[in-house]
């Protein structure tokens, strides 16, 4: 049998190691927490912060498109992961203004970002979502939009036209 | 193998796993014996839940959460698995019971006025619940990763890009980056299969803890307003001196009810089916025609029907508010009456509540400020007649997309005015002012009409609402 310590030190001891070993438990579970957690976080947070370099893509030869209205154009987005497929397409409305200019936007509302579709006849873009509703130079004519289509740059090089990529516009609340 | 031995080895088990001591007395404790059919929905909705839980884990055996696979998948599991129609459509139903069952259940807890002493907690343990629920709903209907589910992100992102300052890296973090691509669905495939079941599970156990801490709530009743000095006691002596045994008295009227849930959602699977897969996800088809499921169509159709200078603020504010005030409600009222018949204003606020979410419901399936591209030309019974100006003038309406917005004798969209009458209410000049510069949500045309055309469509809309003679043909001739 252990020899017992005497009354008036065991309280006093056993209680300032209890307070140390709780205050370890807990520093140590925060520690466990940090070492599982940040590896974690900072993988699901990184394509936050990663931003890919915008790539120019050929969207077709500059023979044909024809001088008139908008078009439809898809092409791969800057940073297609392997198993993309179909998904990492991305896709513009183009438009041959003359022989040397064009014109592109990006085909998401600038309301909430659905696709928007051109109609030839009223020369206008409509939005099947909310009603949005955008001239052909992309400033908005009816609905909820608060700002004009995305223009997208585009270029000609050795007889193809390229757009280049960009980010999903969003629309940003600016606090002034 | 003899009675005696199988009392032996289960008494040898229930030795070892404390059945008896632990779980037996919650299953039999005392529960109020005037509840009877209205404490039905929490159970129906742990029922439901479930089914979620039991269906989910068997899509996820052939479920593919990457890009282009995940549509082949998901139409494997609809044409070709067996079974897999069945269980796709289970929980595809299941998620609508379990949301309807979420909100029936708070509706109850909030017209019998549950949440007062000693049960906020476990009202506010439902409200994070319920939301998450939500969350679980929308992540479920992404998963669907067709067309709808691509622009449904897409305009999730765009949401969350409206918050002041951290909106952008909401918006990427939503995506999985700048874009819609392979990394988003993996993301919702994460919270849905992995984080948010987990904090349901959580908050189950929470939320049943409570009710055994608590017990289960008595029908309310006007001459007993809860006072936090003397409710638990006169609870506790009202519970042992009239209460019954929530195994099996009680608990009857659960399986009932959750048998009967079941089988509606079974029966909802195998008769009418899973939802049919909208085109691929591609992010470049302009072909889709993004709709929430139905428990969130009252949100699109108040985004649509919102002036834009508040758009922002109603888009971030309603979510977080409905949660702070749903949340934070025992808190503002824990005492006095729970009779529905002293707090006229709660049933005022379901009313309305209700009221609002079927209106808005029906306004966001039929969304009449969309234009309607689908609408075919007016047809000569409407037009009067099949040749001549004024049939050039009808066709130009079709053409110039004026149909998409006017609907005119029941032909057209809805998000403009109806033009079936408009030769009664405007002129020459005041058509050719309102086509030309447009107004009121309105293009201009100026820039996209001839003369010609202009003159042949207000030609035609003067005669609308307006009896038509003969020579009136004529004289429209140019």
């Amino acid at each position: 049998m252990s020899k017992q310590q005497p009354p008036s030190a065991q309280p006093c001891c056993q209680q300032q190691r209890r307070t140390f070993l709780t205050r370890l438990s807990i520093g140590l579970s925060a520690v466990i927490g940090f070492m599982i957690a940040l590896p974690g976080i900072g993988f699901v947070l990184a394509p936050v912060f990663r931003k890919p370099k915008q790539k120019w893509r050929t969207v077709g030869k500059l023979a044909d498109f024809k001088v008139g209205g908008f078009v439809l154009v898809q092409y791969e987005d800057p940073s297609p992961v392997a198993w993309a497929g179909v998904t990492a397409t991305a896709g513009a409305w183009i438009r041959r203004a003359s022989e040397s200019e064009f014109i592109a936007f990006s085909i998401n509302c600038r309301h909430l970002g659905c696709p928007v579709r051109w109609v030839e006849d009223p020369r206008l873009f409509m939005c099947p979502c909310h009603g949005g509703v955008y001239y052909e130079d992309g400033t908005v004519a009816a609905g909820p939009p608060p700002e004009p289509l995305e223009r997208l740059n585009v270029r000609i090089r050795a007889g193809l036209v390229e757009i280049e990529t960009g980010p999903t516009p969003l629309t940003l609340t600016k606090l002034t | 193998m003899s009675n005696n031995s199988l009392t032996r080895i289960w008494n040898w088990i229930d030795n070892r796993i404390g059945f008896s001591d632990y779980i037996v007395p919650l299953m039999v404790h005392l529960v109020p014996d005037n509840a009877r059919w209205w404490y039905i929905f929490g159970s129906a909705t742990l029922c439901a839940f479930i089914v979620q839980v039991v269906t989910g884990v068997g899509l996820a055996m052939s479920y593919v959460p990457g890009g282009e696979e995940t549509y082949q998948s998901l139409q494997y599991i609809t044409d070709t698995a067996p079974l897999g129609s069945i269980v796709r459509g289970m929980h595809y139903y299941g998620a609508s019971a379990m949301v309807m069952l979420a909100v029936i259940h708070m509706v109850q807890v909030f017209m019998h006025a549950t949440y007062k002493y000693p049960r906020e907690m476990n009202w506010m343990s439902g409200v994070v619940l319920l939301f998450v629920v939500l969350g679980m709903a929308f992540t479920g209907q992404l998963l669907r990763w067709d067309a709808n589910g691509v622009w449904s992100v897409t305009v999730a992102a765009e949401m969350a890009g409206r918050t002041p300052i951290v909106g952008p890296t909401l918006a990427h973090f939503i995506l999985g980056g700048e874009t819609v691509g392979g990394s988003t669905i993996t993301r919702f495939f994460a919270m849905h299969v992995f984080i948010m079941p987990a904090l349901i599970f959580a908050g189950i156990g929470l939320h049943m803890l409570l009710i055994m801490r608590h017990g289960i709530s008595e029908m309310p009743d006007v001459n007993q307003p809860v006072d936090p000095e003397t409710y638990k006691a006169a609870y506790e002596e009202r519970i042992h001196k009239t209460g019954v045994p929530f195994w099996p008295v009680a608990m009857w009227r659960d399986m009932v009810f959750s048998t009967l849930i079941v089988g509606v959602i079974l029966a909802c699977a195998i008769f009418v089916g899973p939802p049919a897969l909208d085109p691929p996800p591609n992010p470049s088809s302009i072909n889709a025609n993004p709709l929430p499921d139905w428990y969130f169509l009252w949100y699109f159709a108040v985004l649509s029907l919102l002036p834009p200078q508040l758009e922002t603020w109603v888009i971030l504010g309603v979510p977080v508010l409905g949660f702070v005030v749903l949340f934070f409600l025992p808190l503002i009222s824990n005492k006095g009456h729970r009779a529905p018949s002293k707090r006229p204003w709660a049933g005022g606020t379901v009313i309305f509540g209700s009221i609002a979410f079927i209106v808005l419901t029906i306004y966001g399936y039929k969304k009449p400020w969309s234009p309607d591209f689908g609408v075919k030309e007016l047809p000569a019974s409407v037009v009067g007649t099949d040749h001549g100006p004024l049939a050039e003038g009808a066709k130009l309406m079709h053409i110039k997309g004026c149909l998409y917005c006017h609907d005119i004798s029941g032909y057209g969209g809805h998000r403009g005015p109806e033009l079936t009458e408009i030769g009664k209410l405007l002129t020459r000049d005041d058509l050719i002012i309102r086509i030309n510069n447009g107004g009121h949500n309105m293009p201009a045309f100026a820039s996209s009409i001839s003369d010609s055309e202009l003159q042949l469509i207000v030609d035609f809309l003067l005669t609308r609402g307006v009896t038509q003679k003969p020579d009136d043909q004529k004289s429209a001739t140019p």
